[in-house]
């Protein structure tokens, strides 16, 4: 658009008095004449309000009849406002880009209360920086990407399967890759459930049940991710079943591995015989094999300690319900657990503590630096209440193992190029305000995978990744950020070709192309502009954050340079 | 009259930004000095921006972005890092390096940030104005900022600390990692041969010399200039313009 380029500019300031909160401080008449002796503004005005009806209608009059082509507001936040400042520019025909905000509010009344005249020279510095950027702003187009209504699901168990049954149900292809031979994930080690008191394979089978019914909804066990491209809305994906490829295209990935049980191999003598862990025992219960009478259950066996320092969130809960299954079937067995502290959140946990209680089930806390110590047929433990050591004679110990990340979830991630946390479990982009969504547009996380999680919280999150999934498959179209970066055709001489800039680029936005020139691929920018700062070539623009932009802003500030 | 500094401020869109509109939000009070440019991710703050920013005056400059592990892009603030710590080492050479800081800071964080913007406003004042700004600004810092631009905007600094994390953090394909010391060793040197070798650049575009006005000038051992000439004679940046009885003359042929 080389004749944008050189048209005239014509920019609007508009100064907000916020109420008293900028203008109670401040002489905003007067900033907005100010605005008037900077170069290129024709127009300035200032608003009570400038985002109530008034002001907004304010604005577009003032664009239309003074055929402004830039707009500059002094007011809030960028945070909070810009979006219906662009949208009240783009009604008056102006591209939204077209529009730079500056903070006069929350960065400079609010907080320089007691010098108003310090208040005031800040806010003629920072007009005069947002003018001079807005001088240099350019029109961009959002970027619309396709978006293909389909969700591959990695992991069969209960997140997995319950959040391709809802993609399914909503109508989307789905394809649920496990690989495991068979559905099921934890599900098929487990005997009942709690806080149901269901049996795991009857659970299994309903959910199987279903899937096999479902329309929509193919499987892959035996699979495995191979690779991954694209970006959300098209991903192309290769995966490999039984040394076979297959590959699939789909809108959205959903990961849903859950976790590994931890096998306690060097701690309190385990031989999965007469020293088990609570999976082991679950089998036990199942085949009906219990000859133990005295049965002792230690907690906390390999978390909350310096390699491990979470809590599993699900031993407390698998233990009280296991005592109470053997107390329901033989009440004259003797149980004790020996807990560190006990987790049992909601009235519907508290109560299996409270019937573990009635049941006779003991409770015995113990303290990390005494660990229990299992000798021949006793447990010893010591005892703060009593000040003493106390043996408890047992045929069977069983230990509360917490889940642990499973072994492939790095590889994964680098495939999907998201972030795990420390104890490699996935991370999630925010942990209250986006809890299912991975920072990658288009990849969202449910069930262990995220954090060692019951039944029915895997369930919860598989349904609720299926309905954010939903909010992208449903639309035939997305918008993603216009502001990225790019190599202008001007710029395209300077690349070396170094690829420092692939290798920092944390969205693999940037790629070789088969003409070995350096691409970025503007669906998979999010604009961060790390890559700009790095370029060894200094080729890279980025867009409504140019050098130049910024630079204009450092001169408004400093002066003109004084070399 | 009370020397009040001129303060700049890159912020990164999603932590500190929003951690200096939770200080406004919370009424917190702090010094009137500061200016902020807003960027997306303190990734995004180009090394030449402070140098930029220090020529025009500008008493002190703070870059804030998320904490570590905090990055909206993941990881920008580290790379954020990586070439703050260059700026610094080059600013230590103009006695500049107290001018700049680097500071996380995060969107829950109001009062960290008017704490942090207080203290960096009071060590800026008690630094004293830049001799750069002001009416008669130090001719020769100048000159001196203009080399520290130039030589890290140079392919061959830009290169290293481009690489840093990726030479390193990360393993090679041989599984070996480049021990941040002896990356370290490297970096330093590269620093200061890239420094002297642009004020060599600036010192010939004014007038040619010889090695050793260069070395009177620049207060370097001729032998060490010399040493220098040679690299940039091999980059086609310097030529021996002529020879004024036995000494020869050099000039930079790269601008002019
Ligand atoms: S977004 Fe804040 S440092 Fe990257």
């Amino acid at each position: 658009m080389p004749d944008k380029i050189s048209e005239e500019k014509k920019i609007g300031v508009f100064v907000c008095h916020c109420g008293t909160n900028i203008g109670g401080l401040v002489d905003c008449e007067k900033l907005a004449e100010y605005s008037k002796t900077l170069p290129n503004v024709k127009y300035s005005e200032h608003n009570l309000y400038t985002c109530s009806e008034t002001g907004l209608a304010a604005i577009k009059k003032a664009v239309q009849e003074n055929d402004l082509n830039r707009v500059v507001v002094a007011s809030c936040t960028p945070r909070t406002h810009e979006p219906l400042f662009r949208e009240c520019i783009e009604e008056a025909g102006l591209n939204p880009y077209l529009f730079n905000f500056v903070n006069i509010r929350d960065q400079c009344t609010w907080v320089h209360m007691k010098d108003p005249e310090a208040a005031y020279e800040k806010s003629k510095d920072l007009i005069r920086m947002g003018v001079s950027k807005a001088e240099k702003l350019e029109e961009l187009e959002k970027i619309i990407v396709e978006v293909n209504p389909s969700a591959m699901v990695i992991g069969g168990g209960v997140s997995g399967i319950n959040c391709a049954l809802s993609l399914n149900n909503q109508g989307f292809k789905t394809f649920l890759v496990e690989k495991d031979k068979e559905l099921g994930g934890r599900l098929k080690e487990l005997y009942q459930v709690f806080p149901s008191d269901k049996q795991a394979s009857e659970l299994l089978n309903e959910l199987v049940a279903k899937v096999k019914e479902a329309k929509n909804l193919t499987v892959y066990t035996s699979s495995k991710l191979k690779s991954v491209n694209g970006f959300i809305g098209n991903y192309e994906i290769e995966i490999e079943q039984r040394n076979h490829n297959v590959n699939l295209n789909v809108g959205v990935i959903v990961v849903a591995v859950g976790a590994t049980s931890y096998k306690p191999l060097s701690l309190f003598n385990y031989n999965s015989k007469n020293i088990i862990t609570q999976l082991e025992l679950e089998n036990k219960l199942r085949d009906n094999q219990i000859e133990a009478n005295d049965i002792v259950m230690i907690q906390c066996v390999g978390s909350r300690n310096a390699d491990r320092e979470y809590c599993s969130s699900i031993c407390c809960m698998t233990a009280l319900k296991n005592a109470l299954i053997i107390k329901k079937r033989e009440p004259n067995r003797n149980i004790s657990i020996l807990f560190r502290d006990l987790y049992t959140p909601g009235t519907i946990y508290e109560e299996y503590y409270r019937k573990a209680r009635e049941a006779g089930v003991l409770f015995i806390k113990y303290t990390p630096d005494k660990q229990p110590i299992i000798d021949k047929s006793v447990v010893k433990v010591y005892n703060q209440y009593i000040n003493s050591e106390i043996s408890i004679p047992f045929d069977l110990v069983v230990l509360a193992t917490p889940l642990i990340a499973n072994n492939d979830n790095r590889e994964l991630a680098q495939l999907l190029k998201v972030p795990l946390e420390e104890n490699k479990f996935f991370l999630e982009a925010h942990v209250k305000l986006r809890p299912i969504d991975f920072a990658t547009d288009g990849v969202y996380i449910c069930g262990s995978a995220k954090w060692p999680a019951d039944i029915s919280e895997s369930t919860t999150q598989g349904l609720a990744a299926a309905s954010r999934a939903g909010t992208i498959l449903s639309h035939k179209t997305i918008e993603v950020e216009g502001a990225t970066a790019y190599i202008p055709d001007w710029n395209k001489d300077l690349c070396k070709g170094c690829e420092v800039c692939i290798k920092i680029c944390p969205y693999n936005a940037i790629v070789k192309d088969e003409n070995n020139e350096i691409q970025i691929i503007q669906a998979l920018c999010k604009g961060c502009g790390t890559c700009a700062s790095t370029c060894t070539k200094k080729a890279i623009v980025i867009r409504h954050f140019t050098n130049e932009q910024i630079i204009s802003e450092i001169l408004a500030f400093g002066g003109e340079k004084v070399a | 009259m009370n020397f009040e500094p001129k303060i700049l401020g890159f912020l990164c869109n999603w932590c500190s930004y929003a951690g200096a509109d939770l200080a406004g939000v919370s009424r917190i009070q702090y010094p009137p000095n500061i200016r902020v440019i807003r960027v997306m991710c303190s990734g995004r703050v180009d090394p030449e921006f402070i140098i930029q920013g220090f020529q025009t005056g500008i008493d002190g400059i703070i870059v804030m972005g998320c904490h570590p592990g905090d990055c909206h892009y993941l990881e920008g603030n580290y790379e954020a890092e990586m070439k703050y710590k260059m700026v610094q080492k080059f600013l230590k050479f103009i006695n500049f390096d107290n001018r700049v800081r680097l500071e996380w800071v995060s969107a829950s964080e109001g009062n960290r940030f008017a704490e942090i913007v207080t203290d960096f406003t009071r060590q800026i004042k008690e630094q004293g104005p830049s001799p750069v700004g002001g009416k008669s600004p130090d001719s020769m810092l100048l000159d001196k900022l203009n080399a520290i631009l130039l030589a890290i905007g140079s392919y061959r600094m830009r290169a290293l600390v481009g690489r840093e994390r990726i030479i390193t953090e990360f393993e090679n394909v041989y599984g070996e990692k480049v021990p941040l010391e002896k990356f370290d060793d490297i970096f330093d040197t590269a620093i200061r041969d890239e420094y002297l070798r642009h004020q060599i650049l600036i010192s010939l575009s004014n007038d040619p010399k010889s090695v050793k006005d260069l070395a009177i000038e620049l207060e370097t051992d001729p032998s060490v200039i010399l040493k220098n000439i040679l690299v940039l004679k091999n980059r086609s940046q310097v030529n021996m313009e002529k020879i004024v009885g036995v000494t020869p003359i050099y000039t930079n042929i790269m601008e002019g």
